[in-house]
C-alpha cells in the first residue's frame, strides 16, 4: 500500500501578516517559511501506517519553486521514503494543484492520498476535494481518526455538529484535521539520512496541466482593525458597561 | 443572471447558515432559487419553500443523499449548476466539503468563504487566517462560492412561497458510506447563531471548570465555545472550536475566559460585536481586540459575573 502527501511551502504560522503598501499581496520577502501545519499531520499519519505496517511507501510531493526541496526534505526525516517536486514559480491555485497530482496519482498509483484540509495562506480547502472529484475516487475531509481495513479505510471527520465517521472504498483521498495526531520532531540521525533520500522531479507542463491562476487577486488589503479597548477595573464596572454602555445585556 | 442556492439542513429542518447565504446572492441582484437534496424530507422541503427570497425550490430525493456524501451530491449540483451563473453554499463542513468536489467536475475554481459580494464576478475573502482581505475576481461563466455567514445578515425564514420543482437523483457513486454519527448535543442556543458567546481556554484548567462558563452562559442566554488549546486538553468536544480552522462566530457579545488571543483565535471571533476578555496576564494579546478587559483570576472573576448578572 503505497500513500501520496502532497504538502506546501506557506509562510509559517507564527509570524505576524504584513500587508504590501502597493496592495499586490502580503510580504514573503524574508519570512520564515515551513510546511504547512496540517500537510506535517498528513505525513505523520502516513508514516505512521508504514511504522504499523500497514503502508509500505510513503511519497512526499510539492508543487512549488525551487526552496520547497527544503519542505520535502522535512517531510523525509519525518519518514517519508522519496519524493517528487513539480517545480513552479509563483503562486499555485487548487484546481492546478489538483490536476497536478492528479497526474501524479496516474505515474506512482498510490492506494490513498493523505493531504491537509487547508493550506493556511490561502485558506482555500479545496486540493482534497477536487482531487477525489477527478480521480472519482471517495474523500474524507476534517479528518480526525483513520483506520484502515481490507480495501477500505474507515475515517472519522470533525464536522460542525460532532463527529461523523465514513467508510471509503480505496483508493480514497484523506484530509487531516489538527486532532488526528500530533507531528513528531525529526531527529538528527533521520534529518542526516533525509538528505540521502530522492527527490525526483516531476514536469507538469509536459503532461498538459495548466498551473496559471485562475483566479486574479485585485488587490490584498489589511483587515478593518479592531482598536483594544478599556480595561475595567471590577466586576460591577464589567456590567454597568455592557448594560448602559454597549448595550448588549 | 442566475443564483442557486444549496440548502443545508440535518434532515428535519433548515440550517440557519443557509438564510445568511441567501443574503449574499440578493447582493447580485438577480432571481435566486435553492435545491434541497434529501431522503423523504418533507419537513424540510416545506421550511425551504417558505424562505423569503427563493423563487423556485428543486428538490432531488433519495437514499443516496442522505448522509449528505459529497460524492452523491456533486454530480447532481454540477449538473444543475449548468443553468445558473452562480452557485452559493454556506461555509460550513457541509459546504465545504461539497462544493470543491462541484468545481473539480465542472473544470471551474471556486472562491472559498466570501465575506462581501463587489460585483457578478468579483468577491472579498478572508486569506491568512483573516489578516488580510483579498478582493478577488472569478473569469469563470459560472461562480461556485462559499458564503461565509456571519459577513451577511439572515433573510427571514418565513414569509416565501417557493414554486417546488423535482429533480431526478443521480446515482449512489458506491464509494463511501456513512457508518455513524456523534452528536454533541446541548440545550443552549446554536454557536454560530449565538447572541452571546462565551468561550473558555486553556486557563480554564479543565472540563470540569467549564461548568462555571456554562452556568454563566446560561445566565445570558448564551452558547460556549473554546479554544483550540481547550479543545486539544479535552475540556470539550472538538465542535466548540472557535478560530481559523473552527467555528467562525460574530455575536452580539463575546466573552473570552482564559483565552491568550492567538490569531488563529481572533480569526474565528474578531467581528464579533462586543468582546470581553478575562485573563490574569494584562499583556495577554486578548486584550489588543478587546473592548472591555478585565485582569485578574478568572476562578473568582466568573463566579462574581454570573451573580451579578443574575441579580438584575
Ligand atoms: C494551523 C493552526 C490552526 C489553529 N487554529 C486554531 C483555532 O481555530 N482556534 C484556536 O483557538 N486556536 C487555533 N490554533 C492554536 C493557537 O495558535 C493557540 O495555540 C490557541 O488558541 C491557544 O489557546 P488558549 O488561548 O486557550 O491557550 P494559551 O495560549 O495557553 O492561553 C491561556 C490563557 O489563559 C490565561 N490564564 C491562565 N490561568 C488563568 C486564570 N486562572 N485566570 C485568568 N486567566 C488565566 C493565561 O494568562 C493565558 O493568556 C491553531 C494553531 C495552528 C498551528
Ligand atoms: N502547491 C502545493 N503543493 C503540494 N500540495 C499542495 C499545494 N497546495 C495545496 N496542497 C495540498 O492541498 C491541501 C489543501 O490546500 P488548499 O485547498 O489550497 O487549502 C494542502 O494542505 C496540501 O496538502
Amino acid at each position: 500500500m503505497k500513500i501520496l502527501v502532497p504538502v506546501k511551502r506557506v509562510i509559517d504560522f507564527n509570524v505576524k501578516i504584513r500587508v504590501k503598501a502597493d496592495n499586490s499581496g502580503v510580504e514573503t520577502a524574508n519570512v520564515k517559511m515551513g510546511m504547512n501545519p496540517f500537510d506535517e499531520i498528513a505525513v505523520e499519519e502516513a508514516v505512521r501506517l508504514k511504522e504499523k505496517g500497514k503502508a509500505t511507501e510513503v511519497i512526499a510531493v510539492t508543487i512549488g519553486p525551487a526552496q520547497c526541496q527544503d519542505l520535502l526534505r522535512t517531510a523525509m526525516a519525518i519518514g517519508a521514503d522519496r519524493s517528487i517536486h513539480a517545480l513552479f514559480d509563483g503562486e499555485t491555485q487548487p484546481l492546478g494543484v489538483a490536476k497536478t497530482l492528479k497526474a501524479i496519482v496516474d505515474q506512482e498509483k498510490p492506494d490513498m492520498v493523505i493531504l491537509g484540509k487547508q493550506a493556511i495562506d490561502g485558506d482555500n480547502n479545496q486540493v482534497g476535494q477536487m482531487l477525489g472529484a477527478l480521480l472519482g475516487w471517495g474523500q474524507a475531509t476534517f479528518a480526525s481518526k483513520v483506520e484502515l481495513g481490507a480495501g477500505s479505510v474507515n475515517v472519522t471527520r470533525e464536522v460542525d455538529g460532532g463527529l461523523e465517521t465514513l467508510q471509503l472504498k480505496l483508493p480514497a483521498i484523506i484530509t487531516t484535521d489538527l486532532r488526528l495526531n500530533e507531528p513528531r520532531y525529526a531527529t538528527l540521525p533521520n534529518i542526516m539520512k533525509a538528505k540521502k533520500k530522492p527527490i525526483e522531479p516531476f514536469d507538469a507542463a509536459a503532461k498538459g496541466v495548466d498551473l496559471s491562476p485562475r483566479i486574479k487577486t485585485l488587490r490584498v488589503d489589511e483587515p478593518g482593525s479592531r482598536k483594544a479597548g478599556i480595561k475595567v477595573p471590577d466586576v460591577a464596572t464589567l456590567v454597568d458597561k455592557l448594560k448602559n454602555e454597549a448595550k448588549v445585556i | 443572471m442566475r443564483a442557486l442556492i444549496i440548502v443545508e439542513h440535518d434532515g428535519v429542518a433548515v440550517k440557519s447558515a443557509t438564510l445568511h447565504t441567501i443574503t449574499a446572492a440578493k447582493k447580485l441582484n438577480c432571481p435566486v432559487d435553492g435545491l434541497v437534496m434529501c431522503n423523504a424530507g418533507a419537513s424540510v422541503i416545506d421550511g425551504a419553500s417558505k424562505i423569503t427570497g427563493l423563487e423556485k425550490l428543486l428538490v432531488s430525493e433519495g437514499a443516496q443523499y442522505k448522509d449528505d456524501l459529497a460524492e452523491n451530491e456533486a454530480p447532481l449540483v454540477a449538473q444543475i449548476a449548468r443553468n445558473y451563473t452562480h452557485v452559493f453554499v454556506a461555509a460550513t463542513s457541509f459546504g465545504k466539503n461539497l462544493l470543491p468536489r462541484v468545481g473539480a467536475l465542472m473544470d471551474v475554481a471556486p472562491i472559498s468563504e466570501i465575506s462581501a459580494v463587489e460585483s457578478a464576478d468579483t468577491f472579498k475573502r478572508p486569506i491568512y487566517a483573516g489578516n488580510a482581505i483579498a478582493t478577488v475576481q472569478s473569469s469563470d461563466a459560472i461562480k461556485l462560492c462559499t458564503v461565509r455567514a456571519t459577513s451577511f445578515d439572515a433573510v427571514p425564514a418565513t414569509g416565501g412561497n417557493a414554486a417546488i420543482e423535482k429533480v431526478a437523483a443521480t446515482a449512489d457513486a458506491g464509494l463511501s458510506s456513512f457508518v455513524g454519527r456523534e452528536v454533541s448535543k446541548s440545550d443552549r442556543p446554536e454557536l454560530t447563531a449565538a447572541k452571546v458567546v462565551i468561550s473558555g481556554g486553556r486557563g480554564l484548567g479543565s472540563g470540569d471548570n467549564f461548568k462555571m462558563l456554562e452556568q454563566l452562559a446560561d445566565t445570558v442566554g448564551g452558547a460556549i465555545g473554546a479554544s483550540r488549546a481547550a479543545v486539544d486538553a479535552g475540556f470539550v468536544p472538538n465542535d466548540y472550536q472557535v478560530g481559523q480552522t473552527g467555528k467562525i462566530v460574530a455575536p452580539n457579545l463575546y466573552v473570552a475566559v482564559g483565552i491568550s488571543g492567538a490569531i488563529q483565535h481572533l480569526a474565528g471571533m474578531k467581528d464579533s460585536k462586543v468582546i470581553v476578555a478575562i485573563n490574569k496576564d494584562p499583556d495577554a494579546p486578548i486584550f489588543n481586540v478587546a473592548d472591555y478587559g478585565l485582569v485578574g483570576d478568572l476562578f473568582q472573576i466568573v463566579p462574581e459575573l454570573t451573580a451579578a448578572l443574575q441579580k438584575k
